[in-house]
C-alpha cells in the first residue's frame, strides 16, 4: 500500500509552505491549490532563493496565497496589491515581485492600478486567478462573470458583458500575456517560469473552478465537472491576437495559450537610465 | 528474463541494450488526512492508477487508493492535487 501518515513523509514543496497555517481553507474542488503548487514548482525548478522574491496579494480567496507561502509576503487592502508591489519594486529593484490575486481584486476594484501598471511596463509578474465571481463574500457577480451566468446577485442571469483579461492587459501595454486553466498545470508552470525570467509587465490569467460560488448556481456541478468542461472545451492557440481569445460558458471554446511576448524597455530600466543621466548632467 | 528466441524473425528485432533498459514506474504516496475528496487525481490520471475508496479520513472525505500496477510515474496526480496531499516518485525497475 502506498499510504503513509503525514509525519513520515514530506511533500517536495513543503519548504515553501507555512506549515503552521496548513491545511488551507479552500473548498473541495477549488483550483487555487493547483495554481499555487504550479507557482511553487516554477520557483523550485528555477532554484530561486526565497530571499529574492516577494509575493503581494489583496483580499479574497486567492489573496490567502501570500499567507501560505514561506517567502516575504504582503497581504494588502482590497484591490491595492499592485500599488504596494510597485513601491516595493522601486525600493528593492533586485527582488522579483509577484502579485498573486483574484479577479475581483486585480480587475474589479484594482482595475485602474492594473491598467496603469501595464501602461508603465512595470517590472511585475501579475498572476490573476479568475473564478468568475467574488467567491469569498458569497458568490456575487463581478466584471469577469460571463454574460447570462447566474450568481447570488444576478439570479436571472448576468446582464453585463465580461472583460477579456488578456486583451485588456495586452492593449494596456503588458509585454507578456498568457492564459491557462488550472488543468494545464504543466503549461502554467512553464509560463510562470518564463515570466519570472524576464523584465517588464507579465500577466498570466489562471482560470480556476469555483464550485461553491459559480458551479452551483450555474448548474455546472462540482469542481471536477468544471475541470472536465475545461478538458473538453479548451483549445491551445499560442501567439494569436488576444482579441480573439474567447472564453465562453455557453457552447463556445476556452482559448488558452501564450498570446503576447514582446520586448520593450521596462520601467525600472528607464528609471535607472534617467537617474544616471540626470546625475551626470 | 529468458533470452529472446533468436530465429530469423526475432533476431534483428531484439534491441542490443535490452538488458540495460529499465522500466519507469511510479510510487504514489497519499497523505490521507489532507485529502478533500475533489477527485481530480482519479479523473485525470492517464493510467487510471488511482481509485475512489470507501474509507474515511479525519475530515470525512474518501481519499483515493493507489494501484501501482500500471503507474508510469508521470507525476500528474501530484501536480493536479490542490491540497498538496499526493507525493509521486519515479522509480526504475528491471524489465521483466
Amino acid at each position: 500500500m502506498g499510504t503513509k501518515t503525514r509525519e513520515k513523509i514530506e511533500h517536495p514543496l513543503s519548504k515553501w509552505i507555512r506549515e503552521e497555517r496548513w491545511p488551507h481553507i479552500w473548498c473541495s474542488g477549488c483550483g487555487l491549490g493547483i495554481a499555487m503548487s504550479s507557482f511553487l514548482y516554477a520557483l523550485e525548478e528555477l532554484k530561486i532563493d526565497p530571499k529574492d522574491i516577494a509575493i503581494i496579494s489583496g483580499i479574497g480567496c486567492t489573496g490567502r496565497i501570500a499567507g501560505y507561502i514561506r517567502v516575504d509576503s504582503y497581504h494588502t487592502t482590497h484591490g491595492r496589491p499592485i500599488p504596494f508591489a510597485i513601491g516595493l519594486k522601486i525600493a528593492k529593484p533586485e527582488m522579483k515581485i509577484v502579485v498573486f490575486s483574484g479577479d475581483g481584486d486585480i480587475i474589479a476594484i484594482g482595475g485602474n492600478h492594473f491598467i496603469h501598471a501595464a501602461r508603465r511596463n512595470m517590472d511585475l509578474i501579475v498572476i490573476c486567478v479568475n473564478n468568475f465571481n467574488y467567491g469569498m463574500t458569497g458568490g456575487q457577480f463581478g466584471p469577469t462573470t460571463p454574460y447570462k451566468a447566474k450568481t447570488t446577485t444576478t439570479p436571472y442571469g448576468n446582464f453585463e458583458f465580461p472583460f477579456n483579461l488578456p486583451y485588456l492587459a495586452a492593449s494596456a501595454g503588458a509585454t507578456f500575456v498568457a492564459r491557462w486553466t488550472v488543468l494545464h498545470a504543466y503549461n502554467l508552470r512553464q509560463s510562470i517560469k518564463k515570466a519570472l525570467q524576464r523584465d517588464g509587465f507579465s500577466f498570466i490569467e489562471v482560470i480556476s473552478p469555483c464550485p461553491t460560488g459559480f458551479g452551483r448556481p450555474n448548474k455546472i456541478g462540482e469542481g471536477l465537472d468544471e475541470m472536465k468542461y475545461y478538458k473538453e472545451k479548451s483549445v491551445v492557440k499560442n501567439g494569436i491576437d488576444p482579441k480573439d481569445a474567447e472564453l465562453s460558458f455557453h457552447g463556445g471554446n476556452i482559448i488558452v495559450g501564450e498570446f503576447v511576448e514582446i520586448e520593450k524597455p521596462s520601467y525600472m530600466q528607464i528609471l535607472k537610465e534617467s537617474i544616471s543621466q540626470i546625475k551626470e548632467g | 528474463m529468458d533470452e529472446p528466441k533468436k530465429n530469423s524473425e526475432t533476431f534483428w528485432r531484439t534491441p542490443l541494450d535490452y538488458k540495460e533498459i529499465k522500466k519507469r514506474k511510479g510510487e504514489v504516496t497519499i497523505i490521507e488526512d489532507l485529502c478533500k475528496g475533489c477527485g481530480f487525481c482519479i479523473e485525470f490520471c492517464p493510467t487510471e492508477s488511482l481509485e475512489r475508496s470507501d474509507k474515511l479520513n479525519s475530515k470525512g472525505y474518501h481519499p483515493p487508493v493507489f494501484n501501482p500496477e500500471n503507474c508510469t510515474g508521470c507525476g500528474f496526480c501530484e501536480r493536479v492535487c490542490p491540497e498538496f496531499a499526493i507525493i509521486a516518485e519515479k522509480i526504475e525497475v528491471e524489465v521483466k
